[in-house]
């Protein structure tokens, strides 16, 4: 509860700026939202809105109500006969090897693919950040795996590394190692890896490379002038400047990683061998879609819930925070 | 730039060679594998040059996976989510900034909590929700005795038999989930927020009603959001995979990336990776001459999507 009477103002409402808002780390305006100069007409209002919220209703809270109850329930796949079993299906699940397994390997692959993104594109940021000339060209050929399905990075990327005609599998074989993700775990998951990475640096680099523009020249010249290199001034200026941003990146990393991968695990893997790389959505889709284990795959929805929900907060928490000096 | 490091300079333009050539490599090669016959895809080692036979091999894929078809699905469903998308989101957005109604903070809530849960969590029940998309109604007939009601009435009709709606392999039922979520409504609103009170003002004292002031101020000052999201919304519905993969049992009704998928060889097919490259090369180009294109809108948007 706001407990100091200056945040509000006349109508009770949160006054823009105060120490209440910026408490809760949202934009001033959402407090109200509401423009000053507006119309009183209810039903128009309800008539625009009405749309987004019946489609909401429908193919929102509907199905995510519906996940709700049936992790609850155990339902046979043909009768349609509905058991309550409490929080069986839950602690069934987390007690299952291959779903702890599924859980690793998800943890696993999210982290490995937000060091690699993270990296490589501050590098590549900080080089197109550097230099001036064919800086679009540069960034026109690095921005163009956006436009590419993730499924497409997954074909493109099976194809390169297949052990029988893959051109990348024949120079790793030429080099007398082995590779073969059909069937070694281990190879399955890098090559997941590096078609995920190859499909997600663009994303990482528009924002980096836009962030990196913002920081005020006039701070660089000053370091500059005080004798700080270009590595120096990156790591001391403009690193602590764009924390925001990195903070955004490594959410969105987390979330592309945990839900966006299905199309490339579904052409690069199918998540074998051995269930090696099988991610929790994967999972989802495995055991609702084909063995039709319903209430088990509705409680794997609810805990991936749990965690999208767990990323969203951290998502608009992390960001209204200013971790960079005041400017 | 503040100072002039030649050899730091060198050093950039080497990570960014190395970069564009990171991209290009699996492009490159999907493009040669697209120009060999199915014995030269085979062979070792891999040839490093493209030959001739990329245009026959798009031929036979396009024939071999009806990909006219397919197109036409794929055009449909991405304008379907783009034009749905940004005119349901465009009201919504204008309704909760511009009007003071009963539960307006309650609907803004309703909206905004839909960011939280993307569609690949809840696929299951959604599937179920677009599968029997009547099955709510039905329900509600039923709980409130409006069925019994109405059979007794008309003698015998029964209405939740006719409260059936099954959405798998439609347009509606591959749009529609897609479009719920509130994305580019908490876009709009903020952008929205950002309009000069002053041309509101200005507006009402001319006379102009919310619809009328929405028509020619509000959308024309958007042009520019509009834009930017479009091509976001384009790529992503064009680039949909696991949605249609579970709502299209009928081959007439696949997009075209699913088409792609079904062109890549198993282990126990034959290894026609020439067609299934020479395909993916097609079904790529699409979004990647938009995003060659309209880059300086595409990007701009991004980052302002993402905050």
């Amino acid at each position: 509860m706001p407990t100091d009477v200056n945040a509000m103002d006349r109508d009770g409402k949160l006054r823009p700026g105060s120490s209440v808002l910026r408490k809760l780390r949202l934009p001033a305006a959402s407090a109200s939202g509401l423009k000053s100069s507006h119309f009183r007409r209810p039903w128009v209002a309800a008539g625009l809105i009405a749309p987004q919220l019946l489609i909401l209703l429908f193919f929102f809270f509907i199905p995510s109500w519906k996940a709700l109850s049936l992790s609850f329930v155990q339902v046979d796949p043909f009768g349609g006969r509905q058991i309550f079993v409490g929080l069986e299906n839950f602690t069934s699940l987390l007690s299952s090897p291959e779903y702890r397994a599924s859980a690793w390997f998800t943890l696993w692959f999210t982290v490995v693919q937000n060091v690699a993104l993270i990296s490589i594109s501050l590098l590549l940021a900080f080089a197109t950040d550097y230099i001036v000339r064919c800086r679009t060209v540069y960034k026109s050929i690095i921005l163009l795996p956006y436009a590419i399905a993730p499924v497409i990075s997954g074909v493109l990327w099976a194809f390169l590394f297949n052990p029988a005609v893959g051109p990348i599998a024949q120079w790793i074989h030429a080099a007398g190692l082995p590779w073969d993700p059909n069937r070694r775990p281990m190879d399955a998951q890098i090559l997941l890896i590096v078609a995920s990475v190859w499909k997600y640096i663009c994303y990482n680099y528009i924002f980096l490379v836009a962030s990196l523009l913002a920081v005020p020249r006039s701070l660089l010249e000053a370091a500059t002038l005080d004798g700080a290199g270009p590595v120096r001034r990156f790591f001391t200026i403009s690193m602590p400047l764009i924390a925001p941003t990195l903070l955004f990146l490594v959410v969105m990393n987390f979330v592309h990683g945990l839900f966006e991968t299905f199309g490339i695990i579904d052409a690069v893997t199918r998540g074998g061998p051995g269930g090696s790389t099988n991610s929790l959505v994967y999972k989802v889709y495995q055991d609702g879609f084909v063995m039709l284990d319903l209430g088990s795959s509705a409680a794997q929805s609810v805990i991936l819930m749990g965690i999208a929900i767990l990323f969203t907060i951290l998502q608009f928490r992390g960001i209204g925070r200013k971790v960079n000096y005041q400017v | 730039m503040v100072e002039n490091n030649p050899r730091l300079r060198l050093f950039c333009h080497v990570v960014l060679i190395l970069g564009a050539a990171m991209v290009c490599v699996p492009l490159y090669f999907a493009f040669v594998a697209g120009s060999l016959t199915l014995q030269e895809v085979q062979q070792t080692p891999f040839p490093m040059l493209p030959k001739g036979n990329f245009i026959e091999n798009a031929t036979t894929a396009w024939n071999q996976g009806d990909f006219g078809r397919l197109f036409l699905n794929s055009v449909i469903v991405t304008l379907g989510i783009v034009i749905g998308k940004l005119s349901i989101s465009l009201i919504a957005a204008y309704a909760v900034t511009y009007f003071r109604f009963p539960f307006r903070m309650t609907a803004f809530w309703l909206i905004f909590i839909s960011l939280m849960l993307p569609v690949e969590v809840r696929i299951i029940p959604t599937y179920e929700a677009v599968a029997d998309a009547a099955g709510p109604l039905r329900q509600l007939v039923e709980v409130t005795g409006l069925g019994t009601l109405i059979e007794w009435i008309t003698g015998g009709y029964r209405i939740e038999t006719a409260l059936q709606w099954n959405m798998v392999n439609t347009y509606p039922g591959l749009i529609l989930p897609l479009i719920a979520s509130a994305t580019a409504t908490f876009l709009f609103r903020q952008f929205f927020l950002t309009i000069p009170d002053e041309l509101c003002e200005a507006a009402q004292l001319d006379g102009a009603g919310p619809l009328k002031f929405f028509w020619d101020v509000v959308l024309p000052l958007s042009r520019a959001n509009i834009a930017a999201l479009s091509i976001i919304l384009f790529l992503y519905g064009w680039n949909q995979y696991l949605w249609p993969l579970l709502f299209t049992t009928d081959k007439e009704m696949q997009t075209a990336v699913l088409g792609l998928k079904a062109l890549v060889p198993h282990a126990d097919t034959e290894p026609a990776w020439n067609v299934a490259m020479s395909a993916a090369f097609f079904v790529m180009l699409p979004p990647a001459v938009v995003i060659i294109v309209m880059q300086r809108w595409f990007t701009r948007g991004l980052v302002d999507a993402g905050k």
